[in-house]
C-alpha cells in the first residue's frame, strides 16, 4: 500500500470512528431506558356487589387495562381490554353483551373471541374468583 | 431636498444587508403566465401558513406544559384564562388543518401539471418529505393537549408503526419512549413538535425554495406561451391576495368554531365512540377498519400498511418513472394514476365521517 492511500484511509478511519463516537451516545440516548416490567399476575378488581348484572368495569392490570364484566346471569369475566386490532380500549356494551372496539368497529364475545371487524386475534381472558369481599382476577398462564 | 426618515432608514438597512440587490433579483425574476398559472399560488400560501404556524407555536411555548399531570389543564388556563389564548391556539390549530389541506393541493396541481419532470425531480421529492414532516407535525402536536381523543389516536398511531415487519416493536418502543402512551411519550412528541421537525422542516423548506428559485416555475407540457410577469412586485401582489383571503377565513373560523380542548385523557377508561384522526389521516383509517383480518393468511392490517408504505415509495420516485413527461410528452397513463390516487383518498375520506358504522 503506498503511503497517501494509508494516510488517506487512516484519516479517513479515524474521522469516521469520531463521528461515530459522538453518535453512539446520542443513539443510545434516544433509546428508552429499560424498565423493570414484572407483569403483575393478580389484582382486586372490584368488591363483591359493586357491579350490577349486564354492567363492566374496567380496572388496571400491570401496564395494562383489563375489563371486569357481570353477565345479566350474574357470571363475573375478565378480559384484557386491549383491543388485538390497534390497541384501542375495548368497551362493553349491555344491549349486546359484547365487548366494541370504537376504532375500527371489532366486536368480541365475552369469552373474547372476535365477532366482526378486523381483530386478528381474541382478547386475553382471565381468571376470576371471589375472595372474601374481594373480585379478583389472575392471570392464566 | 431632505431625506425623509422612512427612505434613511431604508438606505440604513441597504448598506448592511444590501436590500437594492434583492429587490432587483425579486424584479428580474420573472413568473410564467399562462392559464394553469393559479396553481402557482399554493406554494407561497404553504410557506405563509407555515410562518403563522411557527410565530402561534412560540406563544403557545410560553404557557403550555409537556407534563401529563398539567399539559392539559396548561392547554385548558390558554383557553380560558390567557388573554387572546384562545384565538392563538385557534389560530394554530385550524391553520395546521388548512396548511396540510393546501399541501395536498399544492402536490395533486404538481402531479397533474408534471412540474416533477426534469430538472425538478429534487424540488418534487423534498416537497413529499415536507408534506410527511407536516403530517407528522400533525401527529405530534395532536397529543400535545393529552385528551382522551389524541391519547387513542396516538396508540393507534404507533401500533401501526409497530406492525412494520421486523423493526416495529423496537420502531414503537423508541418513538413511544416505553410499552405505551405515557409521560415519556409526551416528552418525545414535544421535542419532536417544537426542537427536531421545526429543524428538519426549515433545512427542507430553504432547500425547496432554493430549487424552486434556481429552476424557476415550470410550465405544463404543452403550454407555448411565452407571457411572464416580474415576481415583484406583480407576483407577490397577487399572492398576497390568496394570503388574505386565508387569513380572513382561519380569522371567522377561529371566533366561530374555535379549537376544543375535550376530555382529559385516561389511560384506562374505555376509547370514547366515534373516535378518528385528524381529517389527513382518515383515509388510512378507515383502509385499515374494511381490510379482512387475514389475506391469503397474511395479516390484513400489515398488508394495508405494507401497501400505504410502497404507495408512498412510488409517489416519491414518480419523477424518475414517468419517462415519457422527463422528455416534455404528455403521459396520460401518470394523469390517471394521480385521478385514482385522489379519488381514492377523497372517497375514504368522504367515507369516515358519512358511513361511521363502515
Amino acid at each position: 500500500m503506498k503511503r497517501r492511500n494509508f494516510v488517506n484511509l487512516f484519516l479517513g478511519g479515524s474521522l469516521l470512528a469520531t463521528v461515530a463516537a459522538f453518535l453512539y451516545p446520542v443513539v443510545r440516548y434516544l433509546l428508552p431506558a429499560k424498565q423493570a416490567s414484572a407483569a403483575q399476575q393478580k389484582v382486586t378488581a372490584a368488591k363483591v356487589g359493586e357491579l350490577p348484572p349486564n354492567s363492566a368495569k374496567s380496572f388496571r392490570f400491570g401496564s395494562s387495562v383489563a375489563v371486569l364484566v357481570n353477565t345479566a346471569e350474574g357470571q363475573l369475566v375478565a378480559l384484557s381490554a386491549v383491543c388485538t386490532h390497534l390497541t384501542c380500549t375495548v368497551r362493553f356494551e349491555s344491549d349486546t353483551a359484547t365487548l366494541f372496539c370504537p376504532c375500527h368497529n371489532g366486536r368480541f364475545d365475552l369469552g373474547g373471541n372476535v365477532l366482526s371487524g378486523p381483530p386478528p386475534a381474541p382478547l386475553e381472558t382471565y381468571r376470576v374468583e371471589v375472595a372474601g369481599e374481594d373480585i379478583v382476577v389472575s392471570r392464566k398462564s | 431636498m431632505a431625506k425623509t426618515p422612512g427612505r434613511a432608514v431604508f438606505e440604513f438597512l441597504d448598506e448592511r444587508f444590501l436590500l437594492s440587490d434583492i429587490i432587483t433579483f425579486g424584479r428580474k425574476k420573472m413568473v410564467p403566465e399562462h392559464r394553469q398559472s393559479f396553481w402557482y399560488f399554493f406554494g407561497g400560501i404553504c410557506l405563509f401558513l407555515t410562518g403563522i404556524q411557527v410565530a402561534t407555536g412560540l406563544l403557545l411555548l410560553l404557557y403550555y406544559t409537556p407534563h401529563v399531570d398539567f399539559a392539559h389543564e396548561s392547554v385548558q388556563f390558554i383557553m380560558s384564562q390567557v388573554k387572546f389564548g384562545w384565538l392563538i391556539r385557534s389560530v394554530h390549530s385550524w391553520t395546521a388543518n388548512i396548511l396540510i389541506g393546501v399541501i395536498f393541493v399544492h402536490m395533486f396541481s404538481t402531479f397533474f401539471l408534471k412540474a416533477y419532470r426534469k430538472p425538478r425531480e429534487l424540488t418534487w421529492m423534498t416537497g413529499f418529505f415536507l408534506l410527511v414532516m407536516f403530517m407528522a407535525f400533525g401527529f405530534s402536536g395532536y397529543l400535545l393537549p393529552w385528551n382522551e381523543l389524541s391519547y387513542f389516536a396516538t396508540r393507534v398511531g404507533t401500533d401501526i408503526a409497530g406492525s412494520l415487519p421486523l423493526i416495529g416493536k423496537w420502531l414503537k418502543t423508541v418513538i413511544l419512549g416505553g410499552p405505551d402512551v405515557s409521560q415519556a411519550t409526551l416528552s418525545r412528541f414535544f421535542w419532536f413538535h417544537v426542537a427536531l421537525l421545526p429543524l428538519a422542516a426549515l433545512a427542507f423548506i430553504g432547500l425547496h425554495v432554493l430549487l424552486v428559485q434556481t429552476l424557476g416555475m415550470s410550465k405544463p407540457v404543452g403550454v407555448r406561451e411565452k407571457r411572464e410577469i416580474p415576481f415583484f412586485p406583480d407576483f407577490l401582489l397577487k399572492d398576497a391576495v390568496g394570503w388574505t383571503l386565508i387569513l380572513v377565513l382561519v380569522g371567522v373560523l377561529c371566533v366561530f368554531l374555535p379549537w376544543e380542548v375535550g376530555p382529559k385523557a385516561d389511560p384506562f377508561a374505555p376509547t370514547p365512540l366515534g373516535i378518528k384522526p385528524e381529517w389527513y389521516f382518515t383515509f388510512m383509517f378507515t383502509t385499515l377498519k374494511i381490510v379482512p383480518p387475514h389475506i391469503l393468511g397474511v395479516e390484513g392490517e400489515m398488508l394495508a400498511i405494507l401497501g400505504f408504505l410502497a404507495g408512498g415509495l412510488l409517489w416519491l420516485l414518480v419523477p424518475f418513472l414517468d419517462r415519457r413527461a422527463a422528455r416534455d410528452e404528455r403521459s396520460p397513463v401518470f394523469t390517471w394514476a394521480g385521478l385514482a390516487v385522489a379519488l381514492y383518498i377523497i372517497v375514504m375520506t368522504v367515507l369516515t365521517y358519512t358511513v361511521p358504522k363502515l
